[in-house]
C-alpha cells in the first residue's frame, strides 16, 4: 500500500496485517503449528474484532482451518498464545473452549444423524442439571431446564425454518439445512464468538441468501461472527473486516473492499479472475469455437459429397 | 426321539441364570455400543473380573455377599479406568483392540499355575455359594410349574438374577430419557460435534465404559453362582455370544439385550436338543455327538451373519434408526 496511513472505526492505529483493534474479542500471538516439515499455521498476531462479521479468507491450504482448529481447542499449537474476551485459551480442552462462548461450526457439516433435529438443538444448550449421570436418573431434578430449553429451541427451529422437521431424524434434513441446523445449534448456548467454518460450502445460492441473513442476524444481536470462506461475493456483501491468510502467515487486513483492491492479495491469493463469475463469461471460448468449426467442416464435406 | 423333553430343556433355559446373566452382560454392551458407540470387543473380560471379584474375596477372606458383590463392582470399575484412561481419547476402533486384548490377559492371568492359590488356575473355584444360598429367604421345597419346576436355590439365583437385569434395565431406561443419554447418543454420532457444544466427551464416554462395564461383572457374579468359577468360559466365544444377543435384539433398545438373550439362549439349547435327538434316533449318522456341539456354533455364526445383512436394526430396533447413512 501507499505512503497514506489507511485508518478504520475498527482499527487502533494504522491497517496492516495484525493491526490493533480497538475492542478485540480474540489476541493471538506466535501461534505456530507444523506437521512434520510443513508449517501449516505461523500467526505472528492477530486481532478479531469484537461485534463484527470477520472473515478469513486464503487459498486452498492457507492454514484456515488448522488456524480455526487451534483457537477452538480441537487441535494444539507447537508455539503460542491466543486469548479471548482477556482470558487466556492456549492448550484449554475444546469443550471448555465453547463452554467459555466461543463456539463453532464444521465445514463438513456435523449434525447428529439419529438424534431428532430437536435433540440435536437440545444438546446445544448449556448447564443443563440433567447432563450429570445422577441427577439424569431423577426427571424432576432436570425437567424444568428441559422445558425451557425445548421452548427455546422451538423459537430458534422457527426462526431457521426447521421447526416441521424438529421430529425427524437429522440424517433426513438436505445438506443445506443441515448447515442451518448446525448453526441454531450453536446459537443454543448464546455464544459471544460463534466461529462458522465455510457455512457456505455446497449450499444452493436460495439457501445462501436466507444463511446470509442469519448470518447478519448474529451480528445484530450482539454475537461476534468470525467465519472462513470461499465465496468472494459472500465474503463482500456481509463482512465488516476481512483478514487474508497465506502460507500460514496472516498477509492482508482491512475491510474488504480495500483487501480485494490490494493488487497483491488479489495476485496471490484469489488469481487474476477473481472478479469475473465464471457462469457469466462472455468472452471467447477456445472449446466451443472449435467444436463449432469441426461441425461446419463437417457439413461442407456432406455438402461436396 | 423325545420333543417334549427337548422344549422343556429349552423353555427352562428362558429363565435360567445363564441367561440373566448374558442379558445382564448383552445391557453392559447395549449402553458401550448402543448408546455410546465404544466397541467393547471384552464383556467376557469384564464377566471373569466380576466372577473373580466375588469369588476371591469370599474365600480368601471369608467376605460377606454384599462386600464380595462390592468388591467385584470396585474391580470392574478399576479395569474400566484401566481400558479407558489410554484408549478413550483416541479413535473407537483403538478401545475395541485394547478390550478384546486385555480380555484374554485377564484370563491367562487367572488361569496362570503361579496364582493357583488365589485363583484356582486352570481348574478355577468352587465351594463359595455358601453365603449367597444362606441368604435365601424361600423356604424349602419345590417351586414353579411345567419347566420352570425350580428346588429354593434354583429360585433364588433366578429372582436375584433376573431382579438385577431389571434393575439395569430401569436404570438404562432412566439414563437414556435424560439429558445425559442425550449426550452420550450425541458422541455415537459424532464426538467432535459434540465437544464443540461444550461438552466433556472424554468423561461422559468413560461414564459409559464403567456403566457398562459394572453390568458385565455383576453378570460375571450371576454366572457363577449356581456352579464354580472356570477361566476357560471366559474366552473371547463369550464376548460374541453376548454381541450376538445384542444385535439379536436391537443394540439401542430396552428390551432388545433382553429377549436377544433370551432367544439365543433357548435356540442353543433347542438346537443342541434336536441335533442330538437326531443322531440318538438314527436319522442323521453322519454326525457324532461331539461334532453336533460344535454345528450349533457354525449355524449361530450363520445366524448372526444372516442377522446384520438383512436385520440389522435387531427385533425391537428402530429400521430408521439404522437405514440413514451420515
Amino acid at each position: 500500500m501507499s505512503d497514506t496511513i489507511v485508518t478504520h472505526p475498527l482499527v487502533d492505529g494504522a491497517v496492516g496485517p495484525g493491526c490493533k483493534k480497538v475492542d478485540p474479542i480474540v489476541v493471538a500471538d506466535g501461534v505456530t503449528r507444523t506437521f512434520g516439515g510443513l508449517t501449516a499455521v505461523d500467526v505472528a498476531h492477530v486481532e478479531i474484532p469484537r461485534h463484527a462479521i470477520t472473515a478469513l479468507i486464503g487459498p486452498n491450504g492457507a492454514g484456515k482451518t488448522t488456524f480455526f482448529n487451534l483457537l477452538t481447542g480441537f487441535d494444539k499449537p507447537n508455539t503460542g498464545e491466543w486469548s479471548f474476551e482477556g482470558h487466556s485459551l492456549a492448550r484449554v480442552p475444546a469443550f471448555r473452549v465453547a463452554r467459555k462462548g466461543m463456539v463453532r461450526t464444521f465445514q463438513l457439516t456435523k449434525s447428529l444423524g439419529r438424534l431428532s433435529v430437536l435433540q440435536n438443538m437440545l444438546l446445544g444448550a448449556t448447564k443443563q442439571p440433567g447432563e450429570n449421570a445422577f441427577t439424569a436418573l431423577i426427571k424432576p431434578l432436570w425437567s424444568k431446564r428441559e422445558q425451557a430449553i425445548t421452548s427455546k429451541a422451538e423459537e430458534l427451529l422457527a426462526r431457521f425454518k426447521l421447526l416441521e422437521k424438529s421430529e425427524d431424524y437429522a440424517a433426513s434434513l438436505s445438506g443445506g439445512q443441515r448447515k442451518l441446523l448446525e448453526m441454531a445449534r450453536a446459537l443454543m448456548s448464546d455464544p459471544v464468538l460463534i466461529m462458522l467454518d465455510e457455512p457456505m460450502a455446497g449450499v444452493n445460492p436460495a439457501l445462501t441468501q436466507s444463511l446470509l441473513g442469519h448470518i447478519k442476524q448474529l451480528k445484530a444481536e450482539g454475537m461476534s461472527v468470525l467465519f472462513v470462506e470461499h465465496d468472494m461475493h459472500m465474503v463482500r456483501h456481509i463482512s465488516d473486516w476481512v483478514i487474508v491468510m497465506a502460507e500460514g502467515k496472516v498477509v492482508a487486513e482491512g475491510p474488504p473492499d480495500q483487501v480485494m483492491n490490494d493488487p497483491a492479495v488479489i495476485d496471490a491469493y484469489l488469481g487474476a479472475h477473481h472478479d469475473s463469475d465464471l457462469g457469466d463469461m462472455t468472452g471467447v471460448n477456445p472449446v466451443i469455437e472449435a467444436k463449432e468449426r469441426a461441425a461446419e467442416h463437417a457439413a461442407k464435406k456432406e455438402g461436396a459429397i | 426321539m423325545d420333543w417334549g423333553q427337548i422344549l422343556n430343556t429349552a423353555a427352562g433355559e428362558l429363565l435360567s441364570p445363564v441367561t440373566a446373566a448374558y442379558a445382564l452382560a448383552a445391557i453392559g454392551i447395549g449402553v458401550h455400543f448402543g448408546y455410546a458407540g465404544l466397541l467393547n470387543f471384552g464383556q467376557a473380560g469384564f464377566m471373569a473380573i466380576g466372577a473373580y471379584g466375588f469369588v476371591v474375596p469370599t474365600l480368601l477372606f471369608d467376605f460377606p455377599v454384599w462386600a464380595a458383590f462390592l468388591t467385584s463392582i470396585a474391580a470392574s470399575v478399576l479395569f474400566a479406568f484401566l481400558l479407558g484412561i489410554p484408549t478413550l481419547r483416541l479413535r473407537a476402533d483403538y478401545l475395541a483392540i485394547v478390550t478384546i486384548a486385555s480380555a484374554e490377559i485377564v484370563r491367562y492371568i487367572v488361569s496362570t499355575t503361579g496364582l493357583t492359590d488365589v485363583t484356582g488356575g486352570a481348574a478355577g473355584l468352587s465351594g463359595f455359594n455358601g453365603g449367597f444360598n444362606a441368604l435365601n429367604p424361600f423356604a424349602d421345597g419345590i417351586y414353579g410349574f411345567g419347566p420352570w419346576t425350580y428346588t429354593e436355590n434354583q429360585l433364588w439365583i433366578r429372582v436375584v438374577g433376573w431382579s438385577l437385569v431389571a434393575i439395569a434395565s430401569v436404570l438404562v431406561f432412566l439414563l437414556m430419557r435424560s439429558p445425559w443419554g442425550r449426550v452420550v447418543k450425541g458422541i455415537r454420532e459424532d464426538e467432535d460435534a459434540v465437544r464443540s457444544l461444550g461438552k466433556n466427551v472424554y468423561a461422559y464416554k468413560m461414564q459409559a465404559l464403567v456403566l457398562g462395564g459394572v453390568f458385565g461383572s455383576l453378570a460375571g457374579v450371576i454366572y457363577v453362582l449356581p456352579r464354580a468359577v472356570q477361566p476357560a468360559n471366559y474366552g473371547t466365544t463369550l464376548t460374541f455370544f453376548i454381541w450376538t444377543m445384542l444385535l439379536l435384539g436391537g443394540a439401542a433398545t430396552i428390551w432388545g439385550p433382553i429377549v436377544g438373550a433370551m432367544i439365543f439362549a433357548a435356540l442353543l439349547t433347542l438346537s443342541d436338543g434336536i441335533l442330538r435327538g437326531l443322531i440318538s434316533a438314527d436319522i442323521v449318522t453322519f454326525i457324532s455327538g461331539t461334532q453336533a456341539g460344535q454345528i450349533r456354533f457354525m449355524i449361530i455364526g450363520v445366524v448372526l451373519m444372516l442377522l446384520v445383512i438383512f436385520r440389522p436394526q435387531g427385533i425391537f430396533g428402530n429400521k430408521k434408526e439404522l437405514s440413514f447413512n451420515v
